[in-house]
């Protein structure tokens, strides 16, 4: 129950002059069930990574294994795969194009084979798991705000009850309000289902709080996997490839530098006023 | 798979073609163009063979390249050939069965005009494998600019034309982006017949038609933004301008014209049909 990358290479336009490595030897496992962030700079290659995990691009080298299964064998069955992968693109909402939300959330289980009637109900559930309103819909897409439509179209992935659920980029152009809303829905779907989530970022402050993994992407190669603790003690060495670590941090460090007795391992605000307090009782 | 098309692409180098202004590249394409109508003769292809594997070379755009921009006119070729091969009458019968017959002119003629269709796409693809999509309509511009005077909107229609160009590897990249995100929900663009493969589009269309309008409309906005009001009294940032190279490359497809002229005409060579 896990997804398995092994030696995994990806060139893009192989023997042209666009010619670009977009993954370098990346071999990384994903039990099921984990909470993982994946950061890295545009360009990273963090996208075409995950674009790897339900067999969208095909490595130009390496193994994927799902559940133990190289999905790079004959007779895979890719579309079933698909539906237990689900990947929720950037700008997803950029995807819609049905007449009404309820059949746009219908499209991915119809492709799975569903009756209409089963459809609607997995359309429903979805539509509620990500907590959008019920008085919408009958609505079209394209007239819901951006939060909305980026609701719907998640929803839209969910509906074929994926095992894993990957999101690029998930807050992409949201307000504050709208990221923490859709994080938060995030948090709590895996904490009801228990399903795989992967999310991809740019932004450690998003991720920290959140996830359980960090996985740091650099021009194509991992270049860090850990707890959120551990990887952000190599805050000098993520500034250098343009990443931060969140701001907390930098204040723990620096308090840690100073004298003062704590572990500067904290990733959320919270944590860090616990540690605090722990050093000065 | 869209990104591997390469007919119309620029193909980015650091080569004395490339450097050439756009006009120059656009007025000798056109020449070499004309040049290969203007004859019809053995030493006459063997000239422009010279000139144009020169350019070629010159550009240093591999000819894996060109030859991969041939393929498009594959179709057309064999047709022409065939067509020539056995419809052309005259001169002696080289080989005859049945109700086909093959004859000194037609073999002539289809193998000149095979010849002559390649040298055309090869040529042209080299103007636009060495000269950016923006160089060319920035030479067009230049080059149409008299029209101004009979009222035709030369900067209005290069600008559409340069607009139309950018949003070439937009739209194809957007495509890739939503048929991939359709195809993570299980829709399959492969299989069926004809009409459930083209109900199978709708995913697709839908939204590439949504954001077509919407980055136009973005684009007018960010344009009208800048105080985007027309070609009038509008000044370049690089404006073109002729330097001594571009003067030597004019000299020498001149030269090549004309000696392609003279020796077309005047000068008998044959080797045995040809």
């Amino acid at each position: 129950m896990s997804i398995t990358l092994e030696h995994v290479n990806y060139v893009y336009s192989p023997g042209t002059a666009y010619e670009k490595q977009a993954l370098k030897d990346v071999s990384l496992e994903i039990p099921q069930g984990q909470f993982v962030g994946i950061i890295g700079h545009t360009g990273s290659g963090k996208s075409t990574l995950i674009q790897h995990l339900n067999g969208l691009t095909k490595a130009t080298s390496g193994k994927i294994l799902y559940e133990g299964k190289n999905i790079y064998d004959e007779g895979y069955d890719m579309r079933g795969l698909r539906s237990q992968v689900g990947l929720v693109f950037q700008y997803p909402e950029h995807q819609l194009f049905e007449v009404d939300v309820l059949s746009d959330v219908c499209f991915g289980p119809k492709n799975q084979g569903l009756s209409q009637e089963e459809c609607e109900d997995r359309a429903k559930e979805a539509l509620e798991l990500v907590g959008f309103p019920e008085k919408y819909y009958k609505q079209s897409p394209f007239e819901l705000s951006g939060g909305q439509k980026r609701r719907v179209a998640i929803a839209g992935v969910l509906a074929m009850r994926p095992k894993v659920l990957v999101l690029d980029e998930p807050t992409a152009g949201l307000d504050p309000k709208g990221r923490d809303e859709i994080l938060d829905q995030v948090e709590r779907l895996h904490k009801e289902t228990g399903m795989t989530v992967i999310l991809v970022s740019h932004s450690m402050e998003d991720v920290a709080r959140y996830v359980e993994r960090i996985i740091v992407m650099n021009r194509g190669e991992k270049m860090l996997d850990g707890t959120p603790g551990e990887v952000f003690r190599h805050y000098k060495e993520l500034e250098k490839v343009g990443l931060a670590a969140p701001q907390v941090t930098y204040v723990m460090h620096d308090l840690k530098e100073r004298g003062f007795d704590l572990s500067p391992d904290a990733t959320t605000i919270e944590e860090a006023a616990d540690e605090i307090m722990r050093s000065y009782q | 798979m869209i990104r591997d098309i390469t007919i119309g692409q620029y193909y980015p180098a650091e080569s004395r073609i490339h450097r050439l202004d756009p006009r120059v590249k656009i007025v000798c394409t056109l020449l070499f163009l004309v040049s290969l109508f203007i004859q019809n003769s053995l030493l006459g292809y063997v000239i422009a063979t010279i000139f144009l594997g020169a350019v070629i070379h010159l550009s240093k755009v591999p000819l894996k390249y060109i030859v991969k921009g041939l393929k498009p006119i594959v179709i057309l070729l064999l047709f022409t050939v065939v067509m020539n091969l056995f419809l052309t009458q005259g001169g002696e019968t080289l080989v005859h069965f049945w109700i086909f017959t093959i004859t000194e002119n037609g073999l002539r003629t289809s193998v000149f005009m095979a010849v002559r269709l390649m040298y055309l796409v090869a040529g042209s693809s080299i103007m636009t494998f060495t000269t950016s999509p923006n160089g060319l309509t920035d030479g067009l511009e230049k080059l149409l600019h008299p029209l101004n005077k009979i009222n035709i909107p030369v900067h209005e229609v290069a600008m559409m034309m340069s607009i139309a160009l950018r949003f070439i590897p937009i739209l194809l990249e957007e495509t890739d982006k939503i048929m991939k995100a359709q195809m993570a929900r299980g829709a399959d663009f492969e299989s069926g017949n004809i009409i459930q493969r083209a109900k199978a589009m709708i995913p697709i269309l839908v939204p590439l038609f949504v954001s077509a309008f919407r980055r136009a409309n973005d684009l007018a906005m960010a344009m009208e933004a800048r105080c985007y009001h027309g070609g009038e009294g509008r000044t370049k940032m690089k404006p073109l301008k002729y330097k001594t190279r571009d003067w030597t490359a004019y000299i020498v497809t001149v030269v090549y014209m004309v000696l392609i002229f003279v020796v077309g005409r005047f000068v008998d060579f044959k080797l045995w049909i040809f």
